[in-house]
């Protein structure tokens, strides 16, 4: 299994030479052998006697940090979409991918996901979890912008981004939370201790994280906006990862938790009201929408907002209902965004205004939209999938196990017709898209192209997601048993009764509500134009996305002003700014820890000479900033230099006292020498402020380094190691100038890398002499 | 004594300090000069002044100046030079290319 995960991600690295031959062979072939596969691997487990599997790798031991792969019914259901849709993504993008285009890069980031979503699906360690699900987000994020020369696809990229890494932290606070709270870090254990999590003090909270997370990812309202900015991406990689896998894994995230969190009803009421706002808003917007992958996109949120209402039921029907319609979305919804790719390709446009009438001229295409959408719209009809989960759906509203009062009982009770209304406009942007671009009449000379059938190879993978929907509708109980049953299992926790999915039920109110939505959806559907205005009302000019550009554009205007605030290129305000904190917070530790001692016990008697030469260079010092005359500036310096020799006289240094007479030479010799060629010192013409302010930091780091320096005089914590060196100098160094055995024997080290540093700066100073940018500037 | 030398090892800081936040690379230059000038005297004050002879090993001799801090300096005296002198040629080459040590010209024209 290990191997599966690691299998993209291996032949990612081989992408770079592959694509080399890109042009006698397109780099795609290779990589839909991948998925395939994978998907042969996985297809393995299939069966009615399926049992979880647990595969266990080490990966950080001392973290508690294991490959931990633990495949169950859901994870399986997951893996084979992976795999499977992965496989005719792969498969179509050969056709849809023109050879000219960087196939290198878009086949890396493609693999990248796949194997990083796997990693998803399969991971046990909620960490390792955490790990894929971000690299989901990195490659999605790549991926949309693969046509990074299109401002839309950046702008798409960067939402994506920041909307799902907000979500995928949040989801990292809750992860982090449970496992401090359960000591495990494995997803079975935390649900096998689930009393120590749901009784916590802390669970709304966790609760919250958890579902920011799930909800940002499965663009659940409000947080939706991103995946129709994300459709700016290469049409396979909007069937790909923004129908069938990538949005899904905030579904899959609640599903996989939902056996513990389920039996809060706060998960209830907040799953619930997220999932059918997000059906009835999405489902709504998409009849808006004149892009074709525009209206995919809002049916995908409304769709994602269907499931994970079911998952917000609860009741073993709604989660038979999610897990059927995950495996009917992925079809019919991958075979829809292929035929609006196929429509782009071929037409030259996804503008459903200018589209219309292509039926004559792409009858394939036409016949496989035509299965798609009404599948989607969950037409009674036996031979399309999406009526059968959308019946699930309608009869799972009805019996909702939830108590009668509070919020969940008024839920309850709204449930089912929010359920008919979202359908009902399900299936108007269901007609909408077949009609609007397959029939009615057609404007080819607003078209760019003149359209014509796809070629065979682009028309196969849609093919067989169509069959797909058609088998899955004539013989449901093929999947039931051997498929769909055990995900159902894993995700309520304990096993299902045996339910068996029927076309027809009689006249139950389920199949009440279904010709409902027929029948008004037919209406609604015809009379479009008509009620169109009624956007301009609701939502209006009110959208998320301008909360979103709003916070977007305020955080870069803020973040621009501050840092232009602190770093506005002046070395000298640098310079105030870190001496003014380093003064603020020592004197506010000094106070705070009273670390400010004076003992005047130990101190040396004060004497005349060492005064007369203490007396001399502060006068010095005061005067290199008085002076404007560069030799007299550098002559005080000097002065100085030779005072503090004089005091290493006096304080019994004689090494000390040498070297800084001889390096101070030596200084005031360069300083004669290079000045000549520096401009001559003007007289300060600073205002009064910053002169006043440099005096402050002056003083205030003065007296800092003062206060510092009688502190560590006056307290000893622990005995001065100075005396082993006293002792030892002769015995261990062999030599009496205690000074000189220190630097040469004991820090030897120090002084050799000490060598080095100045070697370093002898070498940059003959480089900075020497060498020129160009001969003319001798 | 050793008050009246971390004081004095203040007013080095002070004053090297404030040639450090002039425009003119030169002041600049003789701002860091000062600052090592005043480390070197707190290190020194760190320890305990005059308690014995000078750190060379004499026969008959008990108490010895603290070698320890002495060492320190040393090594920082030669760093510093090392670092003064870099500066110097640094400052020399820049006024020489830009035709300016003005700091606040320096600075490039992004932030105009």
């Amino acid at each position: 299994m290990l191997v599966a995960v690691l299998l993209p991600f291996i032949i990612a690295i081989f992408i770079p030479l592959l694509s080399k031959w890109k042009e006698k062979i397109h780099t795609g072939f290779f990589v839909t052998i991948v998925p395939v596969l994978i998907f042969i691997y996985f297809a393995r487990f299939l069966g009615t006697g399926f049992e979880p599997v647990v595969h266990e790798y080490s990966w950080i031991p001392s973290l508690d940090m294991n490959m931990v792969f633990h495949l169950d019914g859901l994870s399986l259901l997951f893996v084979l979409l992976i795999s499977g849709i992965g496989a005719l993504v792969a498969f179509y993008s050969v056709f849809y991918l023109h050879k000219s285009e960087q196939l290198g890069h878009f086949y890396v980031y493609f693999l990248i996901f796949m194997g990083s979503m796997l990693g998803v699906v399969l991971s046990d360690n909620v960490f390792a979890l955490y790990s894929f699900w971000e690299f989901t987000s990195l490659s999605s994020f790549l991926l949309i912008g693969f046509w990074n020369y299109k401002k839309e696809s950046r702008y798409g990229a960067l939402k994506s981004m920041l909307i799902t890494v907000f979500g995928g932290l949040s989801l990292l606070g809750a992860l982090i939370f449970m496992s401090v709270l359960t000591n495990t870090s494995s997803i079975r254990g935390m649900i096998d201790q689930q009393q120590l999590i749901l009784n916590n003090e802390y669970f709304p909270l966790i609760l919250i994280l958890l579902l920011l997370g799930a909800f940002t990812k499965s663009a659940q309202f409000p947080f939706h906006i991103w995946l129709p900015d994300a459709m700016e991406a290469p049409t396979p990689v909007s069937a790909y990862l923004h129908s069938a896998t990538m949005v899904k894994a905030g579904i899959y995230l609640v599903a996989r938790y939902s056996p513990m969190l389920s039996a809060n009803e706060w998960f209830f009421i907040i799953v619930s009201i997220a999932g059918i706002v997000t059906l009835c808003w999405g489902s709504y917007m998409a009849v808006r929408q004149t892009d074709l992958k525009g209206i995919l996109a809002f049916s995908t949120i409304s769709q994602l907002g269907m499931i994970m209402a079911m998952l917000g039921f609860g009741t073993k029907a709604a989660i038979f209902g999610a897990v059927f319609h995950i495996l009917n979305h992925a079809t019919f919804k991958g075979s829809l965004f292929m035929v609006a790719g196929i429509v782009d390709h071929e037409a030259g446009t996804r503008d459903i205004r200018k589209l219309g009438g292509l039926m004559t001229f792409m009858p394939m295409t036409a016949t496989l939209a035509l299965f798609a959408s009404f599948s989607m719209a969950g037409v009674p009809l036996p031979f399309l999938n999406g009526f059968y989960s959308k019946e699930m759906f309608f009869e799972s509203s009805l019996h909702l196990e939830a108590a009668s009062s509070g919020i969940a009982g008024i839920l309850q009770t709204s449930v089912p017709y929010l359920a008919v209304f979202g359908s009902i406009f399900t299936f108007v942007y269901s007609m909408y898209f077949f009609f609007g671009t397959f029939r009615g009449q057609s404007h080819l000379n607003e078209l760019p192209k003149k359209p014509h059938e796809a070629p065979i190879g682009m028309l196969i993978s849609p093919i067989v997601l169509v069959a797909g929907v058609v088998v899955i509708g004539l013989f449901p109980s093929l999947i039931n048993e051997p498929f769909i049953a055990h995900a159902a299992e894993a995700v309520k926790g304990v096993g299902l009764e045996e339910k068996d999915i029927y076309f027809w039920h009689g006249f139950i109110p389920p199949f009440i509500m279904s010709l409902t939505v027929l029948v008004f959806g037919s209406i609604l559907a015809l009379s479009r134009k008509v009620w169109a205005p009624v956007y301009n009302i609701v939502p209006g000019v009110l959208s998320m996305n301008k909360v979103y550009d709003g916070t977007v554009d305020r955080v870069e205007r803020y973040s621009t002003t501050i840092t232009k605030g602190y770093m506005n290129g002046s070395l000298g305000r640098y310079v105030r700014l870190i001496l003014a904190a380093i003064i603020v917070i020592s004197f506010a530790f000094m106070a705070m820890t009273g670390g400010f001692t004076v003992d005047t016990s130990t101190v040396a008697e004060i004497t005349a000479p060492e005064i007369l030469v203490a007396v001399t260079m502060v006068i010095a010092a005061i005067g290199t900033a008085l002076t404007n005359n560069r030799i007299a500036a550098i002559l005080i310096l000097g002065v100085v230099g030779y005072g503090l020799s004089m005091l290493f006289v006096l304080y019994r240094a004689p090494d000390l006292a040498l070297t800084q007479l001889i390096i101070e030479t030596v200084t005031v010799a360069l300083f004669l020498l290079v000045f000549y060629h520096l401009p001559k010192l003007r007289k300060k013409d600073e205002p009064v402020s910053t002169k006043v302010l440099n005096l402050v930091i002056s003083i205030g780091f003065g007296a800092l380094m003062t206060m510092v320096a009688i502190s560590s005089h006056s307290s000893k914590f622990f005995e001065s190691i100075s005396n082993y060196f006293t002792d030892n100098s002769y015995k261990l160094g062999g030599g009496d100038n205690i000074v000189n055995v220190i630097l040469v024997d004991f820090r030897g080290l120090d002084t050799l890398f000490e060598i080095v540093v100045l070697g370093i700066a002898a070498m940059a100073i003959y480089g900075l002499i020497r060498f020129r940018k160009n001969k003319e500037e001798e | 004594m050793e008050i009246i030398m971390a004081v004095l090892a203040g007013i080095l800081f002070t004053m090297g300090v404030y040639n450090l936040l002039q425009k003119q690379l030169l002041r600049i230059i003789i701002g860091t000069g000062l600052i090592s000038h005043g480390a070197h005297l707190f290190i020194l004050t760190m320890g305990e002044l005059k308690t014995g002879a000078p750190p060379v090993l004499t026969e008959g001799v008990e108490n010895y100046t603290d070698p320890l801090p002495q060492a320190l300096i040393l090594t920082s005296i030669v760093i510093s030079f090392g670092v003064t002198s870099l500066l110097l040629v640094l400052a020399y080459r820049a006024a020489k290319i830009n035709g300016t040590d003005n700091m606040e010209q320096l600075r490039g024209n992004d932030y105009e």
